[in-house]
């Protein structure tokens, strides 16, 4: 490749303002999780850092585990438009056993980095307007305790590290000396560097921000104080705290750190805050996942294998497990309606058995009945003869009767003669 | 999600750093201050371009290119003559330069295309051209792909063709109909219209006329394509440009004296042509246009539209990228 010269004006350094402004348009998303126990001063932070008060009621302090709630706000400066999503950590630090505070952190990092990676992995995707809910920043509040870090902060963080960018704060700075600062800002640096907790670098490659972030980073972590109150000092307002011994003012650079941190965070550093978070955080998520799913660049003789080639025999193993669950359903399915098929066919047998004995009987029964009934009509004859027999003798013994008085009539008659 | 505009409020007690900013607004955060971030971090990480000339031989593609790049981008093919061969096929010869104006640093690739109907027989003379093209992005989907993937990935994506039209001054050639169509699916085709000087006005205008007219009817779309203005904005600057093209160049790498000055030009014996004398020709809309107003769009439609189409269309024929959870059948279905 030669370096070549140019004879003339040709115009593509307005390139960086073309591709600016096609950003520009689009907007910009910017995800910020604030980590720290309850109270702590997290929203008031945001409210502070933003100028703006998000409605958001204080959280209580018996939760029964670490919940992330997120919400997503537009802001608009100048002409940049910023989503910004500010995700909290609901009841940290509240629990008694506090083993599994980090899980619900880690899980909800992750989970943003699975659906950019499964929107990234579909066949018709639309990249270049998804919203991106990626954690680009997560400032960990350090209980200002004056000592050193407790062990809930260390696990955390080294939990974190490697999935998010670590910006250390202390927080509620005003509750310490200024000399008491300076050695705790120490001894947290030394113990952050001897568990060996990965905070976020502030760049230092490039000549315009290098001095800036190389006179920064020596305050690290920042001590900062949030306040939305504005108090009069002098004939002006600011954002302070009024104590009865004095006023803390939030952007006065001798009382708190709150300036540098605005400057880092939000004026110097966003855009690599958010590159960072996309080459490398998820960079490292994605490799993790492909690689546990199985897939590799290169097999045993380091030759470079092909997603596609690796992803066809997983393919085909998977149909084949399928086809083979399928076979084996298929098969219990065909066996249990055998023997539905039995049982059914045995009930048949019963009924028709049953039905063939209530039948024998049916005919019993009528013969029975037949049989009594021919016995009843037999009676009835014999009745009936008798009866007429005896009418009959009735009849002729009343025949002889008369005639029998009629013979006496007539014998009377005879002697009356 | 609430809508927040900071409302201006007084100068704040401390003052704050000279950012060279508005810094008058109490309210102010300094949310836009990341687009002075970004243009930092793009100049610093330079941009690709890729450019691809196709047209016959001696349409002045390469002078054009080296007019466009004001340098000798790509070398002139000296008029060739009988003994030197006609590429049987079309080859395709990229060349990379790096460039830099104004702190902003361009690895420019001209891609040429000699043998580009040339041949008697000009069928199918697109081909090459198409699987070049195809090629590169299977280059980069393959990068893509990858689990361990390289920081930035090289970019050899052709961004804009530009087509040279012959000045026949009647229509389109078939062999440029059957090529648009074809690649103006692939690739955000430019036509340009060659050699502009050989035309009066009158027959230019009647000329790209006709053309625009050609490829409206037979369906062929070059850029900027209508279905992807995004806004009213876009559609009334497009609007424009599209229909002043396609643009009618004249290049040139020899300087001459107009009026006292040292233009670029061509030089015949009724006058001197000027080439960025947008009476003489439009040479200088189409550098306005491809370079300092259209570049970065002409890389993003490269980048969201046809690359993505072709990445569809190749996962769909393997069946699609591997599901991420193999647990449910449901889900396998749902991402295949």
């Amino acid at each position: 490749l030669r370096n070549l010269s140019l004879s003339g004006h040709v115009g593509f350094d307005s390139l960086p303002d073309q591709l600016v402004n096609k950003s520009t348009s689009q907007g910009f998303c910017f995800n910020i999780l604030c980590v720290g126990e309850t109270g702590i001063g997290k929203s008031t932070l945001m409210d502070t850092l933003f100028n703006t008060k998000f409605e958001s009621e204080p959280a209580t302090h018996n939760e029964p585990g670490v919940r992330l709630k997120a919400r997503s706000y537009e802001l608009q400066e100048s002409n940049v438009r910023l989503k910004l999503t500010i995700v909290d950590t609901v009841g940290f630090g509240d629990q008694i056993n506090k083993d599994d505070s980090y899980k619900p952190i880690v899980e909800y990092i992750d989970a943003q980095f699975e659906a950019y990676l499964q929107e990234e992995l579909k066949i018709k995707r639309s990249l270049f307007n998804y919203h991106d809910t990626r954690i680009h920043a997560c400032l960990y509040f350090i209980a200002p305790t004056g000592h050193s870090l407790k062990s809930l902060d260390l696990v955390t963080m080294k939990k974190l590290d490697s999935k998010v960018n670590i910006i250390p704060i202390i927080a509620k700075a005003d509750t310490i000396a200024k000399n008491e600062l300076h050695k705790f800002k120490s001894k947290i640096m030394s113990e952050l560097v001897s568990n060996g907790v990965q905070i976020y670098q502030f760049p230092t490659d490039e000549e315009t921000v290098a001095e800036i972030n190389a006179t920064m980073s020596v305050h690290l972590p920042f001590a900062v104080v949030g306040s939305t109150e504005e108090v009069k000092i002098g004939n002006k307002m600011a954002k302070a705290r009024q104590y009865p011994w004095g006023v803390v003012q939030v952007e006065n650079e001798n009382h708190c750190d709150f300036v540098k941190l605005r400057e880092m965070l939000i004026r110097v550093n966003m855009e690599d805050l958010r590159e960072q978070t996309h080459t490398r955080h998820y960079e490292l998520y994605r490799r993790c996942k492909l690689e546990e799913m199985g897939f590799k660049d290169t097999d045993p003789d380091s030759k470079p294998f092909s997603l596609q080639e690796t992803y066809e025999a997983k393919r085909n193993e998977f149909l084949g497990e399928l086809q083979k669950k399928e076979d084996e359903m298929r098969q219990m399915f065909v066996m249990r309606v055998k023997e539905k098929e039995a049982e059914l066919k045995e009930a048949e047998k019963d009924l028709h058995e049953k039905f063939d004995h209530l039948k024998r009987t049916h005919q019993e029964e009528k013969k029975k009945v037949e049989d009594k009934k021919k016995e009843l009509e037999e009676e009835l004859n014999n009745f009936q003869k008798k009866k007429a027999a005896a009418q009959l003798l009735q009849s002729q013994a009343q025949q002889a009767g008369s005639q029998q008085t009629k013979k006496d009539k007539d014998k009377k008659n005879f002697f009356f003669m | 999600m609430s809508e927040l505009v900071p409302e201006p409020r007084q100068k704040p007690v401390v003052p704050m750093k000279p950012t060279g900013i508005n810094t008058n607004l109490l309210g102010y955060i300094g949310i836009d201050t990341i687009i002075e971030q970004m243009r930092k971090k793009t100049m610093k990480t330079g941009f690709d371009f890729n450019i691809m000339v196709v047209g016959q031989s001696g349409l002045g593609k390469s002078t054009l290119v080296n007019t466009l790049f004001k340098s000798q981008v790509s070398r002139k093919s000296s008029g060739w003559n009988r003994e030197e061969k006609i590429p049987k096929t079309v080859e395709i010869k990229a060349i990379g330069h790096v460039i830099e104006e104004g702190g902003v640093k361009m690895k420019l690739t001209v891609i040429d295309t000699p043998g580009f109907g040339d041949q008697i027989n000009n069928e199918n003379c697109w081909e090459p051209i198409e699987k070049y093209i195809n090629e590169q992005y299977e280059k980069f989907l393959k990068e893509e792909v990858n689990i361990a993937r390289k920081k930035r990935i090289p970019d050899t994506r052709v961004h804009c063709c530009l087509y040279f039209i012959s000045p026949t001054g009647h229509s389109l050639r078939p062999l440029d109909l059957e090529f648009m169509k074809h690649l103006s699916k692939v690739v955000n085709i430019i036509p340009v219209i060659a050699k502009a000087d050989t035309m009066t006005l009158e027959e230019k205008t009647e000329f790209k006329q006709r053309v625009r007219k050609e490829l409206e009817v037979n369906g062929i779309e070059f850029y900027p394509q209508k279905e992807f203005d995004e806004d009213l904005e876009d559609k009334t600057e497009n609007d424009k440009i599209r229909e002043s093209m396609p643009f009618a160049v004249v290049g040139s790498d020899k300087e001459y004296q107009v009026n006292g000055k040292r233009v670029l030009g061509r030089k015949t014996p009724w006058g001197i042509i000027e080439v960025e004398n947008l009476t003489h020709c439009e040479f200088a809309l189409l550098r306005d246009f491809v370079i300092r107003t259209h570049l970065q769009d002409l890389k993003e439609v490269t980048h969201n539209i046809h690359y993505e189409t072709y990445r569809a269309k190749r996962l769909n024929d393997n069946g699609g990228l591997p599901p991420m959870t193999v647990e449910t059948e449901e889900n396998h279905e749902s991402n295949l």
